[in-house]
């Protein structure tokens, strides 16, 4: 398409702006570093929450990857090396965006919607101005990473087997500025609009899920069905990828929701136990209904009850006991299961993975939940409904809606943005061989 | 010559060719195929996208002198016989020629 000499130039051109920004970030990388120095040695600094906060890092870190197998598994072999790299290459693309606009657009002070520049490259990243002063300013910076980079990576879930790569990995840059980091901001940061108002998300039911979950539903009706839905036979193409997958994420998950805490603590093994109790009961509600519903409980089934269940408490972990856990994982089976397999054949959206059904679906029942379940006696800084403060539930609600709607909202725009530009969706003959060939000029599988 | 084609259950194989073996047929073809009679395949489930599932057959080929079709045949039905839905089938067709590739030589000796 280029003319070689054209791209030389444009070549030698984005090298050497990268070169100079890397140079910039050099210099003031050593101011950071220069001014933290003393203040790690500040006392305040547990060794034992540092740890716990960096493994947690690591494990959310293993969870994208493990999403990727959990979603190759799923698609049709043409397809499996192009899914999975749809989320490996995130770790990749978000792990820079992150330090170097990323952690500053939803950490820094800024106002009730979003953060400022101030924290660019990491400039200025002090323990002085840290969220928390248990640990080192830069393990939060991290830690935050890890979410930043699995939370686009869900979406991919409901476009699998059509996008093309560039434009995907433009899209998600944007998504992920746009979206992702404002978000963040409302809830986790203090000065967030929601968290002001006493929004309740332990590790990200609305920040995490619920922005993937719904701008997924609008990208898979934007971008329309695979070609030859409900004609074709497109069903998982290896089951046991599809297991492996779950079975990251579920221990990943332990990072997820019990490194929230931010400590290693009480909060922190309640979470862990809210986690698993809610992931385990929710993979035998699962089977349980479809074994009612099918005659035979499936292995699909399981790892989608278990990831329901793990999505569902991801708001709640640190909030609910484990009354609240046991009934979120109970009850969070049947309505994912009603969306996926209900809802989706009866209006004919190709969500391809369930991005929708089971993130966006259990996020918004999760962050509902914990306004119900949430015990002051688990963190006093949680009140639910079922301990006297109604009002709860209605903060919730607010939280959950402008989440759906800017998501929804921004998706969209971003969407008709970059399609004008790269046409995102995989034309036909692309989308028949296959993304692994078309994409990336590979095949998974050479058996 | 006559090509003897026999679509038959996996856990036949064995059997199937340890009686041609004792017959003293020196070639056989081994093709994994899938499909189903008149009676339909398994169905199966996805998170609610259910598909009519071909079964795992094996495609067992043999390329005989016209002398030893019927015997041929006879052996395999033996072998592979359980009476249950699923035994298989024998299809037989014309062979104008074999080749041995190795001598060249053509004809009923290169598939004695």
């Amino acid at each position: 398409m280029y003319s070689t000499s054209c791209f030389v130039r444009r070549t030698a051109a984005f090298t050497l702006s990268l070169l100079g920004l890397f140079t910039a970030a050099g210099a003031w990388a050593q101011d950071a570093v220069a001014s933290a120095a003393p203040a790690a040695a500040a006392p305040t600094i547990s060794a034992g929450d540092t740890a716990w906060v960096l493994a947690s890092a690591a494990l959310v870190m293993l969870m994208t990857p493990g999403l990727g197998l959990f979603y190759g598994g799923m698609v049709r072999q043409k397809n499996v090396l192009s899914t999975i790299l749809q989320s490996f290459i995130l770790v990749a693309l978000i792990g820079v965006q992150w330090v170097v606009w990323g952690y500053s657009l939803a950490f820094g002070a800024g106002n009730a919607f979003w953060g400022d520049l101030n924290f660019m490259f990491l400039h200025g990243v002090t323990q002085a101005n840290s969220p928390v002063t248990n640990i080192p300013h830069l393990a939060f910076v991290m830690y935050q990473a890890m979410f930043a980079i699995i939370t686009p990576a869900l979406i991919s879930g409901a476009f699998a087997e059509r996008i093309r790569f560039k434009a995907y990995i433009f899209f998600m840059l944007a998504w992920s500025t746009l979206v992702y980091d404002p978000v963040c901001h409302w809830v986790w940061h203090a000065n967030g609009v929601f968290n002001k108002m006493g929004a309740l998300d332990f590790a990200g039911g609305t920040v995490v899920h619920m922005t993937a979950g719904y701008s997924a539903l609008v990208l898979c009706l934007l971008m329309g069905k695979r070609k030859g839905y409900g004609q074709e036979n497109m069903v998982p193409h290896n089951m046991t990828m599809v297991l492996t997958g779950t079975g990251l994420l579920w221990f990943g998950w332990f990072g997820f929701n019990a490194g929230s805490a931010l400590g290693a603590n009480a909060l922190a093994a309640n979470a862990f136990m809210t986690t698993n109790t809610a992931a385990a009961t929710a993979t035998l509600s699962w089977c349980f209904l479809e074994a009612l519903h099918r005659g035979k409980s499936s292995a699909l089934g399981a790892a989608s009850g278990a990831v329901a269940g793990l999505v569902a408490i991801t708001p709640a972990a640190g909030f609910v006991d484990v009354t609240g856990a046991l009934w979120i994982g109970l009850l969070v089976s049947p309505i994912c299961y009603f969306f996926v397999v209900v809802i989706k054949q009866k209006f004919g959206y190709d969500d391809s993975l369930d991005a929708f059904g089971v993130h966006g679906v259990g996020g918004t029942f999760g962050a509902i939940m914990t306004g119900i379940f949430a015990n002051p006696a688990v963190n006093p800084v949680g009140r639910g409904w079922l301990y006297g403060n109604p009002h709860q539930v209605v903060v919730q609600l607010y939280t959950v809606g402008a989440t759906l709607l800017y998501s929804a909202a921004l998706t969209a725009f971003l969407w008709i943005v970059f399609e004008r530009l790269f046409g995102m969706r995989a034309v036909n003959k692309e989308e028949e061989l296959g993304l692994d060939i078309s994409q990336h000029g590979e095949e998974g599988y050479l058996i | 010559m006559k090509k003897i084609e026999a679509i038959l259950r996996p856990s036949a194989l064995r059997s199937v060719l340890d009686a041609l073996k004792t017959a003293g047929y020196p070639g056989i073809t081994v093709t994994e195929v899938s499909g189903h009679g008149k009676q339909k395949g398994i169905t199966e489930s996805y998170r609610g996208q259910t598909v009519e599932g071909l079964l795992p057959k094996l495609l067992v080929t043999v390329v005989v002198p016209d002398t030893k079709v019927k015997k041929t045949t006879e052996k395999i039905i033996a072998a592979a016989r359980t009476g249950e839905i699923g035994d298989g089938k024998i299809f037989i067709s014309p062979v104008s020629n074999a080749i041995r590739i190795r001598t060249g030589e053509s004809g009923d000796k290169t598939v004695q």
